[in-house]
This record gives C-alpha cells, sequence and structure tokens, in this order.
C-alpha cells in the first residue's frame, strides 16, 4: 500500500492524499509495539526500570503530532516575539518537548504538575488551547490567565497545571504543598515539580525534599537539566552535576529526556514509586536550542556546532519519525502533511488571538482579593469604602 | 477641690503607671478592663471620681464570675480556642510550623491539638521557613485551608518570597483560577530585651504586598474573634501577634462569634483628638489616655486592628469629629504603618484636620538588648501624653 501509494504519487496525489489521511486516522489501533529506549536509565538508591517500553501506533502517531504541535507554537513565539506582540520575557521549550509529551503519556489530569516559567508547552499538554496561549502571551483578556500574567503565568486548574513561576525554585515547595494535600485527601494521586539545572542549586529544593521524604508525600521531583542555567554551563554551577543523585536520601533515576518514550516509561515507574515509597528525583537529560529566554541569543556560552550537533543526533521529533517509519506506521510524507497541517492550526490560532481584545481597564483592580466571605464587611480593597462620608 | 481631685488624679495615675511597668513582665500583664472607660460625665462636662480599675487581677469571687456571662480566658487560649472551633467545623483546616505539634507551639497557641487532630493536621515542621510556607500555599492551591505560624514573625523574613509572589499573588497572575486562602500568623513586636532579632515588626514589611491582609490582634475578644475571621477568609491573611500580649485575660463571650477582618475598634470614644493605635501600643495609649483625662482631655482611642486595608470609615467619622490625630505604634518611624496611615488620612481628610498628624512610632534603630534602651525604642505613655497635649494646645 506504501509503495503504491510512493509510486503513483503525481498521478493520484488527490486520492493518495485521500487515502493517507484515512489510513492515518484509522491508524488508531492500539497493538503493541515495543521499543527500547535510546539509552538505558541510570539509577541512585533504586532499581532503574527496563529499556523496552511498550507503546502503539496511535500513541507514537500522537507524540509526533503533539510534539510537532509544540514546536510549531514555540517557533511561532518567537517570531511574534520580534514582531514586538510578544513583550518581556519569553522562554522557549523547544528541543524539550519530550519531557512534556512522555509525562503526559504516563499520568492523568487528576496528578498535578507544576513547573517554573518554560511553561508554554507544558500547558498545552495539559489541554490548554493555542488560542489561549497566545492571548495570553500576547496580554489579551481570552488568554488562560486574563493576560493578567504572562508567558511566566500560565494555570489551567481544571486539569491539575499549576503553573507558571518566575521565581527560580519557588514553584518546588508549593509542588510539595500539592503532594501534601493529595496526601491529606488520600487520593492517590502525585505531583510532579519540576524545575531546571540551575534550579537545582536552590535551597528550598533540598528544604521541600526533606519535608517530602520525612512525611512520604507523593511527590516527583523532574529536574530538566538542559545544561545550561542560562548563561552558566552546569560544570560551572553545580560541583555535583548529577542532579538525580543529589537527593541522597531520595532515590533517583536519569533518563535520556530526548526519548519520550523513555520519559514516559521513567514517570510511570516514578508514579508507582511515590504513591508507595514517597520521593523521587528524575533528572531529564534534555537540551533547549533556543537560548534561555528571547534576549539570550544562546551562543555567546555554547557553540552553533553543539546546537546542530545535538539537534541532527538527539532530536525528540526526529526520533519518533524515524520510529513511526521504521515500524510503517505513517510515511514520509503524512508526517510532513501533519507538519503542515500543524502549522496551519498554530496560524489559525495567532490569528484569532490578534483579534481578542485587550483587557479592561477594570480589570486592574479585579482578582487582587477574593471579596466577601460571609461576616459583614466591605471587600478587602481600599477602593470600596462601606459609606462615603458627606 | 479640684485641685485635691488634680493632685489625687495625678498621683493615681503615676502610681499605676510605676506598678504596671514593674508588672510589665512577659508573663504577668494586669488586665485592661474595657468596662470602666469613659470617665466624663457628658451632661455637665465635670469629671466624676469614678475609679478606673488598673489592675483587674485573677477572678477574686468565683460566685460572682459564675454569674457573669461567658468565659475568662488568656489571650493564647482565645487564639487556641478560635482555632479549634475552626478546625473542628472545617475538616480542611490545618496547621503548619516549627514545633506546633507535639510541643503545643512556643506560646502554647496549639497545645493538645495534634493529640486530637493527628500528626497530618498539626505538622511539626522542621526549620525551613522559606519551604514550609511555600508547600502550605501550595497546599491551599488545591483547596486545603492551611495555617502557617511563623515561630517568631521575623523568621517569616526567610519566607518573603513565598508570601509575597506566591500567597499574594497568585490569584491575579492566574487570573482568578487560584484562591489562597492561607492564615499566617505569629509573635511579633518588641517584647522583653530579646534581641534586635527577635523584635522585629513585619507589618511594615508586608504592607505593600498586594493580595495579602493583614490584621493585629490585641484582646483575647478580637484575638478569638479575627482567627476564626482569618480562617474562614478565601484571602491570605497576615495575623499579627505580639509576645507580651499573650497573657491578657479577659471574659469572652461563650456563643460564637466571628470579627470583620476590615473593621476598626473603638476602645474609647471621645472629642478632643483621635489616637490612632494597634497591638501592643494599644495599652500604653490607654495608661496615656488614664493620665490625659486627669489632665481634662478627652481623647478617643481607636485600634484600627485592620492594618490592610485600613477602616477609613471609623477612621474617617473620628477625624470629622476630632479634627486632630495622634497615631501611635510600634513599627519603625521610616515605611511603617503609620506612616502609611498618614497618608491615607491626609488623602482623604484633609480638609477635615485642623493640626498636621502627629505619628509616634519606634526609632529607626535595631532594637537594643539593655533594657533601657530598649524602652527608649518604643513609644511610652509619657510621650503620648506630652504629644496629645502639644498637640491640643
Amino acid at each position: 500500500m506504501a509503495q503504491l501509494t510512493r509510486r503513483s504519487a503525481k498521478l493520484l496525489e488527490p486520492i493518495s492524499a485521500a487515502v493517507s489521511a484515512t489510513r492515518h486516522l484509522t491508524t488508531s489501533s492500539t497493538s503493541p509495539i515495543t521499543v527500547e529506549t535510546s539509552l538505558p536509565f541510570t539509577g541512585h538508591k533504586i532499581d532503574p526500570p527496563s529499556r523496552s517500553v511498550e507503546t502503539t501506533p496511535q500513541e507514537l502517531l500522537t507524540f509526533f503530532r503533539d510534539m510537532a504541535l509544540m514546536r510549531r507554537m514555540e517557533i511561532a513565539a518567537d517570531s511574534l516575539y520580534k514582531a514586538k506582540l510578544i513583550r518581556g520575557f519569553c522562554h522557549l521549550y523547544d528541543g524539550q518537548e519530550a519531557v512534556s509529551v512522555g509525562m503526559e503519556a504516563a499520568i492523568t489530569k487528576k496528578d498535578c504538575i507544576i513547573t517554573a516559567y518554560r511553561d508554554h508547552c507544558i500547558f498545552l499538554g495539559r489541554g490548554g488551547t493555542l488560542f489561549e496561549t497566545f492571548a495570553e502571551l500576547m496580554g489579551r483578556k481570552d488568554g488562560c490567565s486574563k493576560g493578567k500574567g504572562g508567558s511566566m503565568h500560565f494555570y489551567k486548574k481544571d486539569s491539575g497545571f499549576y503553573g507558571g513561576h518566575g521565581i527560580v525554585g519557588a514553584q518546588v515547595p508549593l509542588g510539595i504543598g500539592l503532594s501534601f494535600a493529595q496526601k491529606y485527601n488520600k487520593d492517590e494521586n502525585v505531583t510532579f515539580a519540576m524545575y531546571g539545572d540551575g534550579a537545582a542549586n536552590q535551597g528550598q529544593l533540598f528544604e521541600a525534599l526533606n519535608m517530602a521524604a520525612l512525611w512520604d508525600l507523593p511527590s516527583i521531583l523532574v529536574c530538566e537539566n538542559n545544561h545550561y542555567g542560562m548563561g552558566t554551563a552546569e560544570w560551572r554551577s553545580a560541583k555535583s552535576p548529577s542532579y538525580f543523585k543529589r537527593g541522597d536520601y531520595a532515590p533517583g533515576l536519569k533518563v535520556d529526556g530526548m526519548d519520550a518514550l523513555a520519559v514516559k516509561q521513567a514517570c510511570k515507574f516514578a508514579k508507582e514509586h511515590a504513591l508507595k515509597n514517597g520521593p523521587i528525583i528524575l533528572e531529564m537529560d534534555t537540551y533547549r536550542y533556543h537560548g534561555h529566554s528571547m534576549s539570550d541569543p544562546g551562543s555567546t556560552y555554547r557553540t552553533r556546532d553543539e546546537i546542530s550537533g545535538v539537534r541532527q543526533e538527539r532530536d525528540p521529533i526526529e526520533r519518533i519519525r524515524k520510529l513511526i517509519i521504521s515500524h510503517d506506521l505513517a510515511t514520509e510524507k503524512e508526517l510532513k502533511d501533519t507538519e503542515k497541517e500543524v502549522r496551519k492550526e498554530v496560524d489559525e490560532a495567532i490569528a484569532k488571538a490578534k483579534e481578542s481584545p485587550l483587557p479592561d481597564a477594570s480589570e486592574l483592580f479585579t482578582n487582587v482579593h477574593v471579596k466577601g466571605f460571609g461576616v459583614e464587611a466591605f471587600g478587602a480593597d481600599r477602593k470600596e469604602l462601606r459609606a462615603v462620608l458627606p | 477641690m479640684a485641685a485635691m481631685l488634680q493632685s489625687f488624679g495625678v498621683s493615681s495615675a503615676s502610681v499605676a503607671f510605676s506598678d504596671h511597668s514593674a508588672k510589665l513582665s512577659v508573663r504577668s500583664l494586669p488586665v485592661i478592663r474595657s468596662e470602666a472607660r469613659s470617665i466624663s460625665c457628658p451632661t455637665n462636662g465635670t469629671r466624676c471620681t469614678r475609679k478606673i480599675t488598673t489592675k483587674a487581677v485573677a477572678v477574686e469571687n468565683p460566685a460572682s464570675a459564675a454569674s457573669k456571662p461567658g468565659h475568662e480566658l488568656l489571650l493564647f487560649e482565645a487564639l487556641r480556642e478560635g482555632l479549634e472551633e475552626e478546625m473542628e467545623r472545617d475538616p480542611r483546616v490545618c496547621v503548619m510550623g516549627e514545633d506546633v505539634g507535639h510541643y503545643g507551639g512556643s506560646y502554647k497557641v496549639t497545645k493538645g491539638l495534634a493529640d486530637k487532630y493527628g500528626d497530618l493536621r498539626v505538622l511539626d515542621t522542621p526549620i525551613a521557613e522559606n519551604s514550609f510556607t511555600g508547600m502550605a500555599i501550595g497546599a491551599a492551591m488545591t483547596g486545603l485551608r492551611p495555617i502557617i505560624e511563623g515561630m517568631n514573625m521575623g523568621f517569616l523574613l526567610l519566607a518573603f518570597n513565598q508570601i509575597s509572589d506566591n500567597c499574594g499573588m497568585l490569584h491575579y497572575t492566574s487570573g482568578g483560577q487560584f484562591t489562597i486562602p492561607t492564615v499566617i500568623r505569629g509573635p511579633g513586636g518588641v517584647g522583653r530585651q530579646l534581641g534586635a532579632e527577635h523584635s522585629q515588626r513585619l507589618e511594615s514589611y508586608f504592607q505593600s504586598i498586594p493580595g495579602i491582609q493583614m490584621v493585629a490582634c490585641s484582646t483575647p475578644y478580637n484575638a478569638k474573634g479575627l482567627m476564626k475571621a482569618a480562617i474562614r477568609s478565601e484571602n491570605p491573611v497576615v495575623l499579627f501577634e505580639h509576645v507580651l500580649l499573650y497573657n491578657l485575660k479577659e471574659r469572652i463571650p461563650d456563643e460564637e462569634y466571628v470579627l470583620s477582618l476590615e473593621e476598626a475598634e473603638m476602645v474609647r470614644p471621645g472629642e478632643h483628638v483621635t489616637i490612632l493605635t494597634y497591638s501592643r501600643m494599644r495599652y500604653h495609649v490607654m495608661q496615656a489616655a488614664k493620665t490625659l483625662v486627669n489632665k481634662g482631655f478627652d481623647p478617643e482611642v481607636i485600634d484600627i486592628r485592620s492594618l490592610k486595608p485600613f477602616d477609613l470609615y471609623t477612621i474617617g467619622n473620628s477625624v470629622k469629629k476630632t479634627h486632630r490625630v495622634v497615631i501611635v505604634e510600634e513599627c519603625m518611624r521610616t515605611g511603617g504603618i503609620g506612616a502609611s496611615l498618614t497618608a491615607a488620612i491626609n488623602e482623604n481628610f484633609h480638609d477635615y484636620l485642623d493640626a498636621p498628624i502627629v505619628c509616634l512610632s519606634s526609632q529607626d534603630v535595631p532594637t537594643p538588648y539593655a533594657g533601657t534602651l530598649e524602652e527608649w525604642t518604643v513609644v511610652q505613655p509619657a510621650q503620648i501624653v506630652a504629644a496629645v497635649e502639644q498637640l491640643c494646645q
């Protein structure tokens, strides 16, 4: 079938397109495929899970599409920033998509995720829409935080995404708090508290880990090690760059963060562990192609060869593409079509977001306090007096 | 006659003062009863010779105590009562802090609660203010209602980032998705020679944080009421207690009551001057008020209670009546609550003022250890009397 479409591509293009489209959609087959992860896992005080990961064609195609969507979104955000439609800080996630996508495949929306400011793709993974993302980035009122948060403050309460935080490391104690609440409520879910290799040197992480371990809280600390804390390489800021070992008494696992299936396996393993035994640290060995943020070219502290080298050899989307093709789940062309589709989706979302209005001036004062709680009082907002003096 | 009365008034006031200061050790502050307050007869303007109870101690006549409604307790017990009632009422309420559980709280506010509610609900945290405050805020994001105890308010400076960014701002930056119903409480203020780092007044640092509410309790009655209100509030509330006020005794109602977080308390109505104060300085003001009354002044004393936002309604009505304002606070001169209150009153009620606002605050120095120096750091009743006399000339 694949041969046919390729050979008579030119003649039967429209038909083949339709055929391949239907084949795409009907490949919702869940027949298991076993894939070996690129690298074995390294464990610290724990036996690492096996390298063989069970997956399905549907899952692989979903991975591809989701990662392509995320990649496209981040590139589009780059252009929007340069066009000055996005202002302030904009931290892009391209290169690291596998972490978000792999994690989502292993967990449910009842599990909580909290991360720092590199949160656009994780928000998407948690069920956020492109429209909400772009509207928020451009400061419009249809954004996920009504335009009042910005790039670093994406949240989605109904699907357990707790943000979106600007201060490095401050989200990890919050994450431990989320898992505290999960334990308090006995709801058998876990929290993934994500942070970077730069944040791994924050004291509050160790404080939080201590408490999580003390009380067996179902928390998983995920270090997205992209090897650079803005401009400082990990070997220049950490005496011990083995972040998965830094937990000391808490077990750790080192994972190839560019391999979505490895991430999925590790997160599944970690969730089982955390529910029974308390915190575990996952170190995702990943890489970001962009600089730290849009104000950082990303080439003053690393060579362009390094960046293109990683792109050639470890790119997460390429890996899934190769897997899909080698297992004959889709053709090269179909995948390219998916990418085109995704591009169109992103462009449409941007166009729609550009139409969205800026927040009203009255929004400046809303949501500072929650008004009224039963005891008779005027709102906790100095603008509101109970009575006007004559 | 008047001269005799006058001298009697003066001497009794000075006796009271020295008695008062001798008794002002950490564990034995006399109760300032709120009943015997106004001693000026409104009808003919003369002063009555009604005696003011300056040294009401533990109930001397049990029989008479039983006949009065309500029950007597100390301020820390009132806080505990409020806390316990709220924990009973709502299973989401939990406490976190250092030594709150098994130890019972360093000021006994949480004594017995861990035995009753378990170790998870009354959580003994390690000494990690930044992260356990963050942890409580994270728990609050999911719907729990944690009460964070700072063993001393000064230690919460370590958690400033969490309190400012996550506690105060998350409701706004998430576009209203998350509410943070936490209560952050603990003793602060200048104690008895506790040293500079343990005598801090954090209300001046926290007051700019958008999104939080701040209240200061000063009597067992308002301590319990404010504690309950703070727990029930959907907003993050910082409840400032004072190290020296924990052993105040008062009779409070048996029935359940919750006070408003945004209202000030009229301690003593008057006509000549409005004295605004809060927390421990209320007692210095009341002492000065006695002297002032004996000297023929009629001060109106308001315990502002709500430090953020200010109860401009009560304060405004008072300013409209008296046209003169003295603020007595324990914060430092620079950037304290008094500074903000001065600005707020000037902005809103400028036309009603007959004279510039006088703000008496602590000195802009780290609190020294030596007793006499420490006394001079803080506003004393004599200074309040002098300020009012000068203002009302």
